[in-house]
């Protein structure tokens, strides 16, 4: 069972839609109690990285999944904004964030490009990885940011893209995996990643 | 960098994708969720729902309508259409779109674009404007004016100037669409789009009189907007001939422009 946190700032409702369309079991995590049966995580995220660090905290989900990701070690997937807080900090509102991932985030230079980076970039993939199964050299996937991760261990970066340079699009570090882009709205590649994502932590368990 | 992007459009009426042209004369073509499913299998890159009556009968948007819509479509999707307040923007959102397209509401209240841009973000906010071709003039410096419902009411605002504030405003893309050129299956204005796209540092999305994959190539070689909409090459029986996406992609590839190519397998 895949649990879907659902907070405020999110846009649950569109990952549960693709869990539903791949045909995977799944539940929305509204609260601390909501974390039983599930053997994965996804973090979906939309909006700034201090709504939704507060937005979580408020809803109490907080210890419970550091329990869960960072010593149980159970597959996680964030994304967009859900991958930007797993850093140390962000540029944006000058927030501390959760620290599971060193680096930090920044701001795309508006000088040099239109802010937000809104549409579809191509990935290079930066190694081979079970949640890139099916998919070719390069793909196209929808992004919708202004900020980006800068991660310290370059070992971390599973895949980049190119605005104003290259950039963060996916990390992995053992259990925790995110996507800058929104694997939920970049059609039938996107879902072959979700898949692969769900797969996988099924298998695990 | 960032492919161009095409976007399907829907004007949607009682649950009904209609077209109408230089929007009048409405015609029925087909229910919106299989029109919707439809178009996402094409593998179209984006796609924009108006609900086009709901703001002049004064009732809110159809949200049965947008969640039908958000599990059968695994792209972006914007909606607009009677968005009255953030609470509209939010049942929008709840409901499985991306983002909120505001247009004649924002006119007569252009704080909403600032609003919905800090409680939901900028890339949330899509402002869409109409515009229309007239002389040039003090006031209206560009040369085109800026009209709402429906292209009824004209504002005596300049377009360029609306624009620039919305986007100042918090607006995180512009939709600029043509009067003169909707439904006229001619091509885009390349003039005032090209003129926003140069002095607006969001992404600009070209409106009205797309007509054959040539328009798409002229838009996006010869201005800077980052998208194109495309209704009725799509599905409009008033076209000679319709296209599909894949058409319409393999041409732009083919003369090359960046493209998010067309996928050939299987999901």
């Amino acid at each position: 069972m895949i649990g879907i946190i659902n907070y405020k700032a999110g846009n649950s409702h569109s990952v549960m839609n693709a869990c539903e369309k791949i045909g995977v079991e799944c539940k929305y995590i509204g609260g601390p109690d909501d974390f039983a049966g599930v053997s994965a995580v996804i973090l979906p995220g939309v909006g700034s990285a201090k709504a939704t660090l507060d937005s979580l905290r408020e809803i109490g989900v907080m210890p419970k999944l550091e329990e869960l990701v960072l010593k149980e070690k159970i597959p996680f997937l964030g994304i967009c904004v859900g991958l930007q807080i797993l850093f140390e900090h962000s540029e944006e509102d000058d927030t501390d964030c959760l620290g599971w991932i060193p680096g930090t985030v920044v701001k795309f230079n508006e000088k040099n490009v239109r802010v937000p980076q809104i549409g579809w970039n191509r990935l290079s993939w930066k190694r081979d990885d079970p949640l890139l199964r099916g998919l070719n050299e390069t793909e196209f996937f929808y992004f919708v940011n202004s900020y980006y991760a800068k991660p310290a261990d370059g070992a971390d970066l599973l895949a980049a893209a190119d605005y104003d340079g290259e950039f963060c699009a996916m990390i992995r570090r053992e259990n925790i995996y995110a996507s800058q882009c929104h694997i939920e709205k970049s059609g039938m590649v996107g879902l072959t990643v979700l898949k692969n994502f769900c797969g996988g932590a099924a298998n695990q368990c | 960098m960032l492919a161009n992007r095409l976007i399907a459009c829907f004007d949607v009426i009682g649950g009904k994708v209609t077209k109408a042209s230089q929007f009048q004369n409405n015609i029925d073509i087909e229910d919106a969720v299989t029109a919707a499913k439809r178009i996402y299998e094409m593998q179209i890159d984006e796609l924009i729902f108006y609900d086009v009556t709901a703001s002049a009968e004064k009732r809110p948007i159809d949200l049965n309508l947008v969640e039908a819509v958000g599990k059968e479509v695994f792209v972006p999707y914007t909606v607009g259409g009677g968005i009255r307040n953030l609470t509209d923007m939010y049942n929008v959102l709840k409901s499985g779109a991306e983002k909120i397209s505001v247009d004649s509401m924002a006119v007569r209240n252009p704080e909403i674009i600032a609003q919905g841009a800090k409680e939901f973000g900028s890339q949330c906010i899509v402002l869409s404007m109409q515009v229309k071709r007239v002389p040039k003039s003090g006031k209206i410096p560009s040369g085109y004016e800026i009209a709402i419902d429906g292209a009824r009411v004209f504002t005596g605002m300049d377009a360029l100037e609306w624009a620039r504030r919305g986007a100042g405003l918090g607006a995180g893309e512009i939709v600029v669409n043509s009067i003169d050129n909707d439904g006229t299956h001619h091509g885009y204005d390349l003039e005032i789009t090209g003129l926003i796209a140069e002095n607006v540092r969001i992404p600009i999305v070209a409106s009205g009189g797309a007509g054959k994959p040539e328009h798409l190539y002229d838009v996006f070689t010869q201005t800077q907007a980052s998208a194109g909409i495309i209704s009725s090459m799509l599905y409009s029986p008033r076209l000679e001939r319709n296209y599909t996406v894949r058409e319409i992609k393999e041409y732009l590839q083919g003369r090359g422009v960046e493209i998010r190519p067309y996928i050939l397998r299987q999901a």
